[in-house]
């Protein structure tokens, strides 16, 4: 059962642009990202969107849907009321290359000044071992499709661009938790999460977890355990004593990728 | 004409799925330097899909496992068209790929004792494949993709290759464009892997994405290598089939491997009355054996819902022929009448997440509708098995783009297996030959500029064909025409369908300008998706028997006398040719492995 | 005048609007802003009037302990010692504590960053302020040391809990007592006890720091039951706030004679 869906998508370039109208037919069932593409074979075949899998799996259809950050893949149609005019924009935290398609480059350089995984040595057998205990905290923050909704929607940088260089965002305090609790790792990244990646900007306001479409819980598992542990190597003196009395905690501190530090 | 932004390298990789990554750091490894070139953002390839397992005789859960049986299972689930040479080192070489990615941070889910678990997956005697829920794929990419970045190895991201540049009669370089700019880009380099992935935009109903428009194929047949085995294209018999918007969309193979059931309308397992005479011997012959397989596999033959791909996608087609299907005009996998929703929310996450969030329906309590959808291309370029190395000097191809490893039918988790093992491989040699070279041939300028020509011809017509509309018409005559059943009338019928869109895409026009123009782009892919469908359309004309990813309704048979043959696809004149070439024998001391 | 900054930096997709939302984003902050705004005004003139606040053998939450020599006879439980110099009400002196633990708790400051600070007012919902410093400077660089408000609170869980097993004494001073008001001191004592072990400090203390859990199955386990009451923290926090007014009031209406208390036995 078809009907025509009213909607507004933002088109330009860095130096400039509009909402512009469209009304495209479209079929029970389907997504926006779907009426994207509708727009695209038979209005205008330049329209600029990133897409891959089309089934949540790759995040690189993120928009603004409405004002939401989402995949436009899966985002129902009948989600919205009934002659609701759907808005589709880019992502207002990075710089727009044209249409729906934004420069993110800001992440992967991030991405790259974060120090690798550093394990034990393989044990003679050649095999870690490892409990699924201890595997599944890391398993949820790797279950990231890097759609960087959790990026755009922080207000650290979405609306503090000078913010940009000392923040790592959402996406990697998972990486930093990630790390940090796993069994094998030997490096002690607290100090980094909080002098690198700006852990100390987040107000822990929550609008990661909301937005992130694999349901990860980047505020409650990632970043406020981040922040806890930051506290115990940087703020609270029991910890500190304990660290320098008993030699607790010593784990050799993580350095900065050569190549990558500025 | 201007300067163009232009690169050197030893070795420069096209395509960052599993296995461009794997060749990329296994050729920085090896000393060279590399570049990796990617028509997405990193980190978003194809690869993500894979949602089941990786394939890999760690022997962690059944101790009988080796890479013997590993060997013997993908030879047979190939139909024996496999390259054996290939086929062992896959084999042979998975599990250590496998121990690897976990050094470099992979999370694998765990057996009791801490080891790698392993789970059961069609085509597999002993439960063999390494998997993180079911986003194994993610977790496989996102690990080479970090390491790729440890190591700072150059990406090129949403760069597009449109032309490889020979010179001196070896690979000099590729030619291509930035999306997002529309300039154009030259890499001068002596060796280039290709690891592109498939070709399933071709279809209509697919899994693929929009990436997989055999870039790799048809650049490499253009260079002058052949592709081998391109009649076997395999559909995934589990595809979401409703609501239409994600028709296609891949529901693993794990959901059977952790108990689900393919049934009919008529509420009947159907898959009993298609075990073919092949597979009798190890596969169970009532409901009963077949559950009590799942607790104790040493006593009892396997379901035949996990016989291989082909064999279940050509059920699932038969009895939705026969009005026997679903709705939606697929069949039902249940898997909620079978396991408890706590047990299908663990191992299958986001398959749940994915029925819920697409289709609104919960897995755990009704039966989701499934139907073959067009999954993976066997058939490939033709490369020498250890190096991985083509008939082009210089021209290297890992992971789906190359050929011969799977022969006639994929088994499920070889192919992250298969991008792990020969992405290394071609990444080592390729890297070795670099270095080995005296003389490095340059890309000459003549070429960029005919390259460049080539590129903005679509600017410089107005009002021609529409390349959305083409694309889409390309989908329907290989889907209707060379789909999952075919036939000769069918085929001839499509290669005249195919000559009428090579004639439509000279005449291809765009709006706009060059910057991140998706319908520029896609008809630059176009010339590749028909260069790879006439290459199906053909070598499945010629193979006058079913076998595999191949079936013929004008030859249901499987004929042994093609069972010794492979079909080779090169450049003849404009067109393609096919030529048949025997199929490379294998030692007698892995033969005695099949009595 | 700086350079434009945020939504409206140079590089960004032009659109003028502070946020496209459509849906009644306004709605969460605005409700958090009144009910928070509602509490402080009560707990203030509560905490500064100094009377109506014990009704043998009901203590207010908000007085207990009652340790200055002013509280009212049979209310310190725990003896005068602060004497005779503290000028002010002796609530102020204890709901210090209560209120350092929801000050800097992890669920708190989104309320009020959210309500309060708008930074920012809603997700997508541009914030007003030009410059943005998080928690890394003074005075919010303070909020680190929420673990020790917790340990503060833990210690207050248990003179409530005291003063809710004090309720089952009549006001006769016998054992055997219960009336509405001990019901409602119960209910306090463990939603109060709740809303402190769900906090996220407790999570990490009692197990969450460990690189593994296997290696510590108990603490493992702990950890897991602190983790679910984790994921109530937020309804734990509001159900808290507004039952130990709730509470507070109920004394006040039995103290002062307005309500009598009804007995069960």
């Amino acid at each position: 059962m078809g009907y025509d869906l009213q909607m507004k998508v933002w088109r330009g370039d860095a130096t400039g642009g509009e909402l512009v109208d469209y009304t495209v037919p479209v079929e029970e069932g389907e997504v926006v990202l779907d009426a994207l593409h509708r727009i695209q074979a038979t209005q205008s075949g330049d329209l600029a969107v990133r897409w891959n899998c089309k089934a949540g799996k790759c995040g690189s259809c993120s928009t603004e849907i409405n004002g939401k950050p989402r995949l436009a893949c899966m985002t129902r149609l009948s989600t919205f009321e009934d002659g609701e005019t759907v808005t589709v924009t880019p992502l207002r935290a990075f710089p727009v290359i044209r249409d729906l398609v934004t420069d993110v480059s800001y992440n992967y350089k991030v991405a790259e000044t974060i120090p690798a995984f550093a394990p034990e040595p393989r044990p003679a057998d050649g095999a870690y071992r490892m409990q699924q205990v201890d595997v599944e905290r890391g398993q949820e923050f790797r279950k990231c499709i890097e759609c960087f909704l959790c990026q755009t929607v922080c207000h650290v940088i979405r609306d503090h661009e000078e913010n940009k260089p000392q923040f790592s965002g959402p996406r990697f305090f998972l990486r930093y938790a990630e790390l940090e609790m796993h069994p094998l790792d030997t490096n002690d990244r607290r100090q980094l999460a909080r002098e690198q990646a700006g852990i100390g900007l987040c107000n822990i306001t929550k609008c990661c977890t909301e937005v992130c479409p694999e349901g990860i819980h980047i505020t409650d598992n990632a970043i406020i355990p981040m922040k806890e542990r930051v506290v115990d190597r940087s703020f609270d003196p029991v910890t500190w004593l304990g660290r320098k009395i008993f030699r607790r905690d010593q784990l050799e501190e993580a350095q900065v990728p050569q190549s990558r530090a500025e | 004409m201007a300067e163009i932004e232009r690169h050197r390298f030893d070795v420069l990789v096209v395509g960052a799925g599993g296995a461009g990554l794997r060749a990329a750091i296994a050729a920085h490894d090896a000393g060279a330097k590399v570049g990796i070139v990617c028509k997405s953002l990193l980190g978003k390839a194809h690869t993500v899909m894979a949602e089941g397992g990786i394939a890999a005789a760690m022997a962690n859960v059944w101790k009988e496992d080796n890479w013997q049986v590993h060997f013997r299972d993908t030879m047979r689930g190939g139909k024996m068209l496999n390259h054996w040479r290939m086929a062992q080192l896959h084999a042979q070489e998975a599990p250590d790929r496998v121990r690897e990615l976990e050094e470099w941070g992979a999370l694998f889910d765990r057996t009791p004792d801490g080891l790698i678990s392993q789970r059961d997956f069609g085509g597999h005697r002993y439960a063999r494949l390494a998997h993180v829920g079911d986003r194994t794929g993610l977790e496989l990419i996102r690990t080479l993709q970090q390491r790729a970045v440890a190591l700072g190895i150059e990406v090129f991201m949403e760069c597009t290759i449109t032309k490889l540049v020979k010179g001196d009669g070896r690979i000099a370089g590729a030619f291509g464009y930035w999306r997002e700019s529309g300039r154009f880009i030259a890499f001068d380099a002596p060796s280039v892997v290709l690891a592109t992935g498939g070709i399933g935009k071709s279809y209509k109903v697919t899994s693929n994405s929009w990436e997989y428009t055999g870039d790799g194929h048809a650049l490499a047949l253009e260079a002058g290598a052949s592709l081998v085995n391109m009649e076997f294209v395999q559909f995934h018999p589990t595809g979401m089939v409703w609501p239409p918007s994600v028709k296609g969309i891949l529901v693993t193979e794990s959901v059977r491997g952790d108990g689900g059931v393919l049934r009919n309308s008529e509420g009947r397992r159907f898959m009993f009355d298609y075990i073919p005479e092949f597979f009798k011997a190890e596969t169970a012959d009532s409901e009963d054996e077949a559950d009590r397989w799942y607790e104790d596999k040493t006593n009892n033959r396997r379901p035949p819902e996990l016989l291989p791909r082909d064999e279940v996608a050509r059920a699932i087609n038969a009895e939705v022929k026969a009005g026997r299907g679903s709705p939606h005009g697929g069949v039902f996998l249940d898997i909620a009448s079978r396991r408890s929703p706590e047990y299908v929310r663990r191992r299958l996450p986001s398959m749940y997440h994915q029925f819920k969030e697409l289709a609104d329906v919960d897995i755990t309590a009704e039966p989701m509708e499934v139907g073959p959808t067009c999954h993976y291309v066997m058939g490939g370029v033709a490369v020498d098995p250890d190096t991985g190395e083509s008939a082009v000097q210089g021209l290297y191809a890992a992971g789906e783009v190359a050929g011969g490893m799977h022969g006639a039918n994929r088994l499920g988790g070889n192919s992250l297996s298969d991008l792990l093992v020969f992405g290394r491989r071609t990444g080592l040699n390729a890297a070795y030959a670099a270095a080995r070279l005296r003389r490095r041939p340059e890309v000459g300028d003549d070429d960029i500029r005919a390259a460049s020509e080539h590129a903005l011809a679509p600017f410089g017509i107005e009002g021609g064909e529409n390349p959305y509309a083409v694309q889409q018409d390309l989908q329907e005559v290989m889907h209707n025409l060379v789909g999952i059943i075919r036939t000769a009338d069918e085929m001839e019928q499509a290669l005249t369908d195919l000559a009428g869109l090579w004639e439509r895409i000279t005449r291809l026009s765009v709006e706009g300008h060059r910057q991140y123009n998706p319908g520029w782009h896609l008809a630059l892919d176009l010339h590749n998706m028909l260069r790879v469908s006439e290459c199906i359309a053909r070598a499945a004309l010629e193979r006058t028997e079913s076998r595999g990813g191949h079936t013929r309704d004008d030859y249901p048979a499987t004929d042994d006398s093609w069972g010794r043959v492979n079909l080779h696809c090169r450049i003849d004149g404009d067109g393609v040719g096919i030529t048949p070439e025997p199929l490379p024998q294998m030692p007698d001391e892995l033969r005695e492995l099949f009595n | 005048m700086a350079a434009p900054t945020g939504i409206k930096s140079p590089t960004r997709a032009r659109i003028a609007a502070r946020t496209l939302r459509t849906d009644r984003w306004w709605l969460y902050p605005t409700f958090t802003a009144l009910v928070l705004l509602a509490f402080v005004a009560y707990a203030t003139y509560r905490a500064f009037v100094g009377e109506h606040y014990f009704a043998e053998p009901y203590l207010t939450p908000f007085y207990s302990p009652c340790v200055t020599t002013e509280c009212v006879e049979g209310s310190s439980h725990l003896g005068t010692w602060v004497g005779d110099w503290w000028p002010l009400s002796p609530a102020v002196l204890i709901l210090v504590i209560p209120l350092s633990l929801r000050l800097t708790c992890y669920y708190y400051r989104k309320a009020y960053y959210r309500s309060f600070w708008m930074s920012p007012p809603a997700c997508a919902v541009a914030e007003p302020h030009r410059r943005y410093t998080g928690e890394t400077r003074f005075p919010l660089i303070l909020q680190n040391i929420h673990r020790y408000a917790l340990y503060l609170a833990l210690a207050y869980n248990v003179l409530l809990t005291y003063d809710a097993v004090m309720a089952f004494k009549s006001p006769e001073g016998e054992w055997g007592h219960m009336g509405l008001g001990t019901l409602i001191l119960v209910v306090n004592a463990v939603l109060l006890g709740l809303y402190s072990l769900s906090c996220h400090s407790c999570r990490h203390i009692i197990g969450g720091r460990l690189r593994s859990f296997s290696k510590h199955p108990v603490r493992y386990r702990a950890w897991g039951m602190v983790s679910v009451l984790n994921g109530r923290h937020a309804q734990l926090a509001w159900a808290s706030l507004v039952w130990v007014a709730f509470t507070d009031f109920y004394i006040w209406m039995v103290a002062s004679g307005t309500w009598s208390d009804p007995r069960f036995f």
